[in-house]
């Protein structure tokens, strides 16, 4: 009896450890197809020409692959987002989690949950019928689909990230350290931000990479807004970034050509990116940490 | 004497104030615009018409209930699969793994994989299950490809539910002669309940929103069809049916009505998360 | 829609002459038949196509009938590659793509409709100009009678059969300066309504109150004008199928009907010329 009481025990430990190995059984599917699917197109194109050329025409009479314009372009548009939204959010997040009254604070907290559920097809559909036209109409330009309006569109889905992470690091700083600050006579706003954000440094960090990745990987959103022309990105430029690149083109590249193992290429381009960001900035918050 | 110094320090706490108070306006104004316009926009085009039949070239309507239809069976696959992996890989990390390295590698594939953006795997997706399995374009892909997006979330929201229970509920179960699994049955599991349950919650959100990952392994079809055939063929989700509508036809008053349902389905998602949070944390402090 | 009056006569003569034919034929009545019929390719021909499938359908209980709509060039590719029955080409086929053993068959043929935004004084325009307007030469629409605006250009994406008439009826191959390169035919003429300095090219089946098409060289596109050729800018929609392969019950059939004369009222009702005439 005892004996088939360990059977079961030695089954199901290896269920279980079976469940936990797939999930980095996934990670590597995902990261060995890509590479068997992106790897052939670099090098039939030739690494720097693929990603220094700054002409994308795969179709044209010689066709050319070069993706600098959207590796530029997702660049600036993940820095131009960056930029507007983490202001926006950490002064959001200090507010909440130092001075909001409680009620306006849970408020503002299902708000912002509430932003982060929207799906990204909704916030393109708002995108191209109100900020496209608004930035056609503000700047005088001829069209407004631009990189401009798909980084503020990115700069609106980033913020609920910040704003989560960094109100959850703000909210982990430990009280002693307020209580000694206003102790030695600092005022409660000097407090916060000369006392409590420098101590929630790392998590504040933290949200910002969640916002990066956010912003670097999303792609309905922008396609709706951004132009979709292969163009070296221009502020008010219509332009293409690596995932919209991968959609506007998969549907229609001839299954098996040059032109198809490229797109694939730029997927593969686009997750070691996002890789890299995270490893980098990983890297630094543990030396933070430190 | 300390005039300028104070001076600067008011001018200082001023800017913060104001800054805060701006941002944090923005923030709500920005969430409030929206929900606002979508609602306005799409409500009043939301007819019982449009929810029940499909769209009709001949006689030139529109009608989302398979896209509907799809988003459901889509759900419900997606959650079919990635449930036991992600609890039971939980389950594996809190219970079972002794060593610290095989931890440490499963805990960092999961937050690689949560840092992968959609449209890879869309891509991946379309590549391992449309063609090499091949599912074909179907919904069966595009669930498969949902789960694998959502096996981090549930992964760690079960986590961080078994976490919470006690080990002193471990070492009775020991000590009265239980063996691991039946301990972990009787005593861990029904307690990483609510834990598992705002998992789901979150992942049917994720779930309902995703589009990227569909395009490509569960295609754009409006084909009415039961479950089981459902899941077996092509068909658009209401987030890729939105996008068609709006971005192919320009149908946008269908498209509205769209994503007003949408954004319904996000408030009451949102809503039954929190409600989820607020019982069993309530019941917890009994 | 104008001819939506048409409909539901068209679908009770139908319905009643496949009942009376039924009837007729005594003991050999008209099988219907079943199976799958996958069809994959233009997003300009889907009005047509999606009006002969679900009418298609509705003769035939037991068939389902399926459109993916991805481009003339996917769906060329799909059918080469076996994954759908049918492809659909709003272009000709080219020659590389002949030689892979692909037949043509021209189910209708098509106009491509210049569109501009309705506020847009130009009523009409030469094939030189609009030539030279989509290659940047002439890049302001007071210099053919507009307002003093820059023009912007809206086109397709590099696989589109309207992209491929369009261009090489213009002679304007891979010289377009486009501002926007959008995926479908309805996304076209939802951008060039929404910016009164547009121009942009549409199947002209999709062409709404929302924009202006102007006439080419003083030809308005309409039936008669595509028919008889007088309108240049025109493309064909065709089917493509494998050569010497043969299609599934179900398949053939659906190709016998949508080019057959029965099939002519839905197919002028989408807003294009049928073939079979």
């Amino acid at each position: 009896m005892g004996n088939r009481k360990q059977l079961v025990e030695d089954v199901v430990h290896g269920i279980f450890l079976i469940l936990g190995i797939i999930t980095v059984g996934f990670v590597l599917l995902i990261s060995v197809y890509l590479l068997i699917a992106g790897v052939p197109a670099i090098g039939k194109i030739g690494v720097i020409d693929f990603l220094f050329g700054t002409t994308w025409a795969p179709t044209g009479e010689v066709p050319s692959y070069g993706i600098l314009p959207f590796i530029l372009t997702s660049i600036y548009g993940t820095a131009g987002a960056i930029l507007l939204g983490v202001p926006v959010g950490f002064f959001t997040s200090v507010y909440l989690a130092k001075i909001a009254p409680t009620k306006v604070k849970a408020m503002v907290e299902n708000a912002v949950s509430l932003l982060a559920g929207i799906p990204s097809v909704v916030y393109g559909l708002v995108g191209m019928l109100v900020l496209v036209p608004l930035v056609r109409n503000a700047f005088h330009l001829p069209d407004g689909a631009s990189l401009f309006a798909a980084i503020i569109v990115l700069a609106v889905m980033v913020l609920p990230s910040i704003i989560k992470v960094s109100l959850t690091a703000l909210e982990a700083v430990p009280k002693d350290y307020e209580d000694a600050s206003l102790a030695l006579g600092a005022t409660p706003v000097e407090t916060y931000f000369k006392v409590s954000v420098p101590a929630a440094k790392s998590g504040i960090a933290a949200a910002v990479v969640l916002g990066v990745g956010r912003a670097i990987g999303e792609a309905m959103a922008v396609i709706m807004v951004s132009g979709n022309v292969a163009n070296m990105p221009g502020l008010f430029e219509s332009v293409r970034f690596l995932t919209t690149a991968v959609c506007s083109e998969m549907s229609y590249a001839v299954d098996g050509s040059l032109h198809q193992q490229a797109l694939f290429s730029v997927a593969l381009v686009l997750f070691l990116f996002v890789m890299l960001i995270n490893a980098a900035l990983n890297f630094f918050l543990k030396r933070e940490k430190k | 004497m300390n005039s300028n110094a104070n001076g600067k320090r008011r001018a200082y706490i001023g800017a913060m104030k104001a800054l805060m108070y701006l941002c944090t306006g923005i923030t709500v104004a920005l969430v409030v615009f929206l929900i606002a316009y979508v609602l306005i926009k799409g409500l009043p085009n939301i007819t019982w018409e449009l929810l029940s039949t499909k769209p009709s070239y001949l006689s030139g309507t529109i009608g989302i209930l398979p896209d509907i239809l799809n988003t459901l069976y889509l759900v419900v696959v997606t959650l079919l699969v990635v449930l036991p992996l992600g609890v039971g890989a939980a389950v594996y990390l809190t219970e079972y793994a002794s060593n610290a390295k095989i931890v440490a590698v499963i805990e960092y594939a999961a937050e690689t994989l949560s840092g992968i953006p959609s449209i890879v795997y869309g891509l991946v997706g379309m590549l391992v299950f449309c063609q090499f399995l091949d599912f074909k374009t179907s919904i069966l892909a595009g669930a498969l490809t949902l789960a694998i997006m959502n096996l981090p979330t549930i992964m760690r929201t079960t986590q961080e539910s078994l976490k919470t229970v006690p080990q002193s509920y471990r070492e009775g179960a020991f000590g009265l002669g239980a063996g691991k699994w039946r301990m972990i049955r009787t005593v861990v599991l029904p307690n990483c309940v609510d834990g598992v349950i705002t998992g789901c919650i979150l992942a049917v959100g994720r779930i309902v929103g995703e589009s990227a990952a569909l395009l490509f392994t569960a295609g754009f079809a409006h084909a009415l069809n039961g479950f089981l055939t459902g899941v077996m063929s092509p068909g658009a989700s209401l987030t890729v049916a939105l996008y068609v509508y709006a971005k192919e036809q320009g149908e946008f008053e269908v498209a509205f009505a769209i994503a007003a349902i949408l954004m319904i389905l996000t408030l009451c998602i949102n809503g039954a998360a929190s409600l989820v949070g607020t019982y069993f944390k309530k019941r917890r402090s009994e | 829609m104008k001819k939506r009056k048409l409909i539901l006569p068209l679908l009770a003569t139908v319905a009643l002459s496949a009942a009376v034919l039924a009837g007729c034929s005594g003991g050999a009545a008209e099988e219907t038949v079943e199976g799958t019929v996958t069809t994959d390719g233009s997003t300009s021909m889907e009005k047509v196509i999606g009006g002969l499938g679900e009418a298609f359908e509705e003769e035939n209980p037991g068939v389902t009938f399926t459109y993916n709509p991805t481009g003339s060039g996917s769906g060329i590719t799909a059918v080469t590659e076996g994954r759908c029955d049918i492809g659909l080409s709003s272009r000709d086929l080219k020659d590389e793509e002949l030689a892979q053993g692909l037949t043509e068959t021209v189910l209708a043929k098509d106009g491509i409709a210049i569109v501009v935004n309705p506020e847009n004084k130009v009523e009409d325009l030469t094939v030189e100009q609009i030539a030279d307007i989509f290659t940047g030469k002439i890049t302001n629409w007071k210099e053919v009678g507009g307002d003093d605006a820059e023009i912007v250009l809206i086109g397709r994406e590099a696989g589109s059969g309207t992209r491929d008439g369009f261009e090489s009826i213009t002679g304007t191959e891979e010289a377009c300066q486009y501002r926007q390169e959008l995926t479908s035919t309805g996304d076209v003429i939802t951008t060039v309504a929404g910016n009164p300095a547009a121009i942009g090219y549409a199947s002209l089946a999709s062409v709404q109150d929302s924009v202006k098409a102007v006439t080419v060289g003083g030809v308005a596109p309409t039936e008669e004008t595509i028919a008889d050729g007088s309108y240049a800018v025109q493309r064909p929609f065709i089917l493509v199928t494998k050569e010497g392969e043969q299609l599934s019950d179900a398949a053939q059939a659906f190709f016998d009907y949508a080019t057959s004369e029965a099939a002519n009222e839905i197919i002028t009702s989408a807003g294009v010329v049928p073939a079979a005439n």
